[in-house]
């Protein structure tokens, strides 16, 4: 068949999915008086379309903080604008001020999907698709089993289709930053990655890749002449982009401090809920949050993020390749999303979408890691009643990434890109025997682990001793895996054996 | 669609990869809409699990009666006994519309699981497909093709697993019927089919194919060499073997019931001939193309004044939502009359089985032509009977460049025809996505297949196809933002039907053609 249509065939078997899934129920359905993010969606179409741009972000008798205030850059509050007018047009009680808070109905949620299916269909599947096609070194066939992969990753379908939330927009306008900047337009690249930043502030996980990135171009290109002709064109794109999605609130310096203090309430805590990381993580054995001062807490969650993605930043700075800069958005959200300060469960996504981007360099490690990160949200899926559409994603990712990726076929030291780690291991240990074949075996008792709990989780109730039990089992297992994940990705990085070649060649 | 696995995929794996993906799919259809059809099992279900049988066909405090033949109400009788599991409410009968979320859930998968009889016949049926056409990508092959088009069917997918029945498992039967004929297994064939029909009376309308065939290939044990019957090979032995098959499975199905003297209370059951011509919402068949032409008759007629308007009846101006349409100019057809319409419409492909056969493939010729003769001109047809022509049919689509044309044709059309079975406006996306991804697949891999013979359509074909995709814009998108919506509602219902209507007499056409014109010396060879 032509590759038009095997391509076409994906792009609908990922809609077909994505459609079915949003006929389930949303987070907080019927659940008076605070609802879910749904209603938080909704409520900000009625904040934005009923009340005047400088008291978005403000507490006021129209506009109260407590319940489910605007805490999105602009970029947001836009696009939520924009939805409320087209909501205006079909029924104007979906926005009423005020008396629409905690609005339901089937017109309603089909409206709200709606919205977000148009924002998917615009922005991130052509990303993916174009992404897919600008594979270097593949074959028409597999470009089109990583883009059909890549399309059926399940939590992101779950969290914007089921739970509700616009992930798409934000990761979409990501990945046309990374597009561009694979096909060398870094300003087109740096636009995109700004407007991310612009509807969603957790696209910081993803700043640093793109920053190191675009410096090491220009060091590469000499500061003095082109490099340095590159870096200013950049940072103009940059603030001109900023300025221009803040125009409306750079009247005043009180105006773009509020909103800062929206985007980033730093007295919400260390960590909210149960989430996979090591903070949360380690409470279940040490109570941090009540150990320490909210100011050491931060310092140190501070101090171990940059730990953790510092070597791979230094070696995207000095090296700016294509492929290490995937591995370094992976590595920096990844670094971000276990130790930094307020995260949610839902940001895992922020480490699943570059993790879609290496799926082509590591199938099986990929693979795995999109299958634990939806397992790691299963608390809040289990909470919005997602629990089939969650089973039936996952086998279906599962299933296709078997049959079209063959994943349990690329288990040798080569396809998991440890040849150069393990020669340099047994240098130093000579006798250490490394056997890769284990790994298919960690891989099915992971997975045997992850089916158990979830069905522990769905069906059992708790002890009364410890009534969060499951999803504490949930997020220390997704932690423990998350770890492992950032030491392989870290070690199949800074020792990329082909960058070395290419060090010498250029040398 | 999940195996798109370059070569070397081993064995069966990629049908098992495909099973699943499209078992995986039913089950995320789960939560979408079902119609009324939800309700009446449920309710065969409490009937058959709460009343004895002498009860089960009298029973009628639904207004959704037991009318399937006994081995159906037997197939839910066993359902019943898993259903008390999961909900013992839905089997109380005075508990009408109940729809809990485990009596859903347990209706649901009762499809999905009894869907593997089909998977099964699907994979036996491509076995029978030669491996000649070996190519190096298993996305290329003709039993790889096959199995998309059948497991993957957009008709069943949305009358099952949507819109609600349990086609799935009978479609099944009938395929492994099919496929153990053409393994030349014909009593274990003629089982199957008779367990088919006891199932669900609506396969009456391929009997004839079936007894035909059988009759010339089993109970004649040789042909002359120009393929005519040599009737002193008649064989009484395996005549009586295959009666007494039959009659066996009749009796076991219908005996108790004789038994209890209550098999014209049976029979008035499963053949209402009470309810009107045409179903509320038109097949796409002769009689809407009747219809139609009844009343722009009498619109043209009470324009030009030919007619008075007092005397036309108001019924059939709001045709389509009345169950009984009366005729204004045309004559009205009676039950009879359509009865001797499909049979004389029957005759030649049946008289082509006879005197002409072909073997296997003729057999599934007749075996279509049947189904959409019946569809064609049948009382009260239901739009979803075109499965019965579109599956079966699909297994000739892999085997030649013409067939494959005809398929097409009758594939998107009989399929664009079920879109008014879901108007719920939440399932619209999912109709149109399921759709695209059924044609666009069906389209481009019998393409690809038959890429050397040249194209699949001509010019006027290809363009009656696009003429859908406006079609399906107005009538679904277009229309119901006019004014008109209010007054006249079913137009859309109406254009639909009669513009499906003209494909499928094409293609019923087409087909008579073909098998009427073939010649008899392609399958001398296969014969013998």
């Amino acid at each position: 068949m032509e590759t038009w249509s095997l391509t076409a065939l994906s792009v609908l078997l990922g809609l077909v999915v994505r459609w079915s899934v949003s006929l389930n129920s949303y987070s907080g359905a019927g659940k008076s008086p605070l609802y879910g993010d749904y209603e938080a969606q909704r409520h900000w179409q009625e904040i934005t379309y009923n009340l005047p741009v400088y008291q978005w972000y403000f507490n006021t008798s129209d506009n109260n903080l407590q319940f489910w205030g605007l805490d999105y850059p602009p970029l947001t509050a836009y696009h939520s604008l924009l939805c409320a007018y087209a909501a205006k047009l079909i029924n104007p009680d979906w926005i009423a001020l005020n008396t629409s808070q905690g609005y339901e109905s089937p017109a309603h949620k089909l409206f709200m999907r709606t919205t977000v299916f148009i924002a998917d269909l615009n922005l991130y599947i052509p990303a993916i698709v174009l992404y897919c096609f600008c594979l270097k070194e593949t074959s028409v066939n597999k470009k089109v089993s990583i883009l059909l992969c890549i399309l059926l990753y399940p939590g992101l379908i779950l969290i914007d289709y089921g739970h509700f939330q616009y992930n798409t927009v934000s990761l979409g306008f990501a990945l046309w930053g990374v597009l561009g900047l694979s096909y060398n337009w870094h300003l087109l690249g740096s636009l995109a990655f700004c407007l991310a930043l612009n509807y969603k502030q957790m696209e910081l996980y993803h700043a640093l890749p793109f920053f190191c990135y675009l410096l090491g171009k220009c060091f590469e290109k000499g500061l003095n002449g082109r490099g340095l002709a590159l870096l200013m064109k950049v940072a103009f794109a940059v603030v001109a982009s900023f300025a221009l999605c803040w125009l409306p609130f750079l009247t005043d310096l009180e105006q773009i401090l509020q909103v800062l203090r929206r985007l980033f309430p730093v007295d919400r805590g260390l960590f909210e809920d149960k989430v996979a990381n090591v903070w949360c993580s380690l409470s279940f054995i040490l109570k941090i949050k009540n150990i320490l001062s909210p100011r050491t807490q931060l310092l140190l969650s501070f101090a171990f993020t940059v730990l953790a993605l510092l070597p791979a930043c230094i070696k995207l700075t000095l090296q700016p390749t294509l492929k290490g800069f995937k591995f370094a958005l992976v590595i920096c959200a990844l670094a971000f999303f276990l130790f930094s300060f307020q995260v949610h469960e839902k940001s895992i996504l922020l480490v699943s979408i570059p993790v879609c981007l290496i799926i082509s360099e590591v199938p099986f490690v990929s693979t795995w890691f999109l299958l634990v990160s939806t397992f790691s949200m299963l608390p809040l899926l289990l909470k919005d009643g997602l629990l089939l559409p969650y089973i039936v994603t996952t086998l279906t990712f599962l299933l296709a990434s078997v049959t079209v990726l063959s994943i349990h076929e690329k288990i040798s030291e080569e396809a998991l890109r440890l040849k150069a780690f393990f020669l340099l291991l047994q240098v130093h240990f000579p006798g250490l025997g490394v056997w890769t074949n284990a790994i298919n075996y960690f891989f099915m008792v992971s997975v045997a682990v992850m089916a158990v709990v979830t069905f522990m989780s769905s069906v059992l109730i708790p002890p009364v001793r410890f009534p969060d039990l499951f999803p504490v089992l949930v997020s220390s297992i997704s932690c423990a895996h998350f770890m492992i994940f950032l030491i392989y990705f870290n070690i199949v990085y800074l020792w990329d054996s082909q960058n070395k070649k290419n060090l010498k060649k250029t040398c | 669609m999940a195996a798109r696995r370059p070569a070397g995929g081993s064995g069966r794996f990629w049908f098992l990869a495909l099973a699943l993906g499209v078992s995986l799919l039913k089950c995320l259809l789960i939560p979408t809409y079902y119609s009324t059809d939800f309700e009446v099992h449920r309710n065969w279900l409490a009937i058959t699990h709460s009343l004895p049988i002498s009860q089960w066909y009298y029973e009628e405090t639904s207004e959704w009666t037991l009318d399937y033949p006994p081995f159906f109400a037997w197939f839910e009788y066993g359902l019943s006994h898993v259903a008390k599991y999961f909900d013992k409410e839905m089997l109380v009968i005075q508990n009408l519309n109940y729809s809990s979320k485990a009596t859903v859930l347990f209706q649901r998968f009762s499809v999905i699981f009894t869907d593997i009889l089909f998977i099964y016949a699907v994979s036996e049926c491509c076995k029978t497909i030669d491996g000649k056409r070996a190519k190096q990508n298993v996305l290329d092959q003709p039993a790889f093709i096959l199995a998309v088009l059948l497991l993957w069917n957009f008709g069943l997918l949305i009358v099952d697993h949507i819109h609600f029945q349990y086609n799935g498992f009978l479609f099944g039967l009938m395929l492994l019927s099919v496929a153990r004929l053409s393994q030349k297994r014909y009593l274990e064939g003629a089982l199957l089919f008779a367990v088919l029909l006891n199932l669900k009376h609506i396969y009456l309308y391929i009997a004839p194919a079936y007894g035909v065939y059988l009759l010339r290939c089993w109970c004649f044990t040789a042909c002359k060499p120009d393929g005519s019957v040599r009737w002193n090979s008649f064989s009484f032995l395996r005549t009586i073997s295959l009666g007494s098959i039959v009659c066996f499975v009749f009796a076991l199905s219908l005996g108790p019931f004789i038994v209890l003297g209550q098999l014209p209370q049976v029979l008035s059951r499963l053949f209402p001939f009470k309810r009107g011509l045409c179903h509320a919402y038109w097949a796409p068949n002769f009689w809407a193309l009747y219809n139609a032409v009844d009343k722009s008759l009498s619109i043209i007629g009470m324009k030009f004044k030919f007619l008075d308007a007092d005397k036309i009846p108001t019924a059939s101006m709001t045709g389509g939502l009345v169950h009984e349409f009366q005729h204004t100019i045309l004559p009205t057809v009676t039950p009879l009359a359509t009865l001797i319409c499909t049979f004389i419409s029957i005759m030649p492909s049946v008289f082509c089985l006879w005197f002409k056969p072909r073997g296997p493939h003729g057999f599934l010729q007749c075996l279509t032509l049947c189904a959409l003769s019946s569809f064609m001109f049948g009382w009260h047809v239901h739009e979803k009977a075109i499965l019965l022509a579109i599956l079966p049919f699909s297994l000739l689509s892999v085997k030649s460049r013409k067939e494959a044309g005809i398929y097409l044709i009758l594939a998107t059309t009989g399929h664009l025809s079920l879109f008014p079975l879901l108007f719920t406006p939440p399932e619209f996306p999912i109709k149109i996505l399921l759709m695209l991804l059924f044609t666009l697949y069906s389209f481009s891999s019998l393409k690809t297949l038959f890429r050397k013979e040249g194209p699949l359509l001509n010019w006027p074909e290809t363009l009656y196809l696009i003429g859908l995709v406006p079609l399906e814009v107005v009538c679904e998108v277009i229309y119901p933002l006019t004014a008109w919506n209010e007054r006249l509602p079913f137009i859309p219902l109406l254009l639909t039907s009669v513009y499906c209507a003209f494909g499928i007499s094409y293609v019923w056409l087409r087909l008579c053609v073909a098998v009427l014109t073939e010649p008899t010396a392609m399958r001398h060879r296969k014969d013998h």
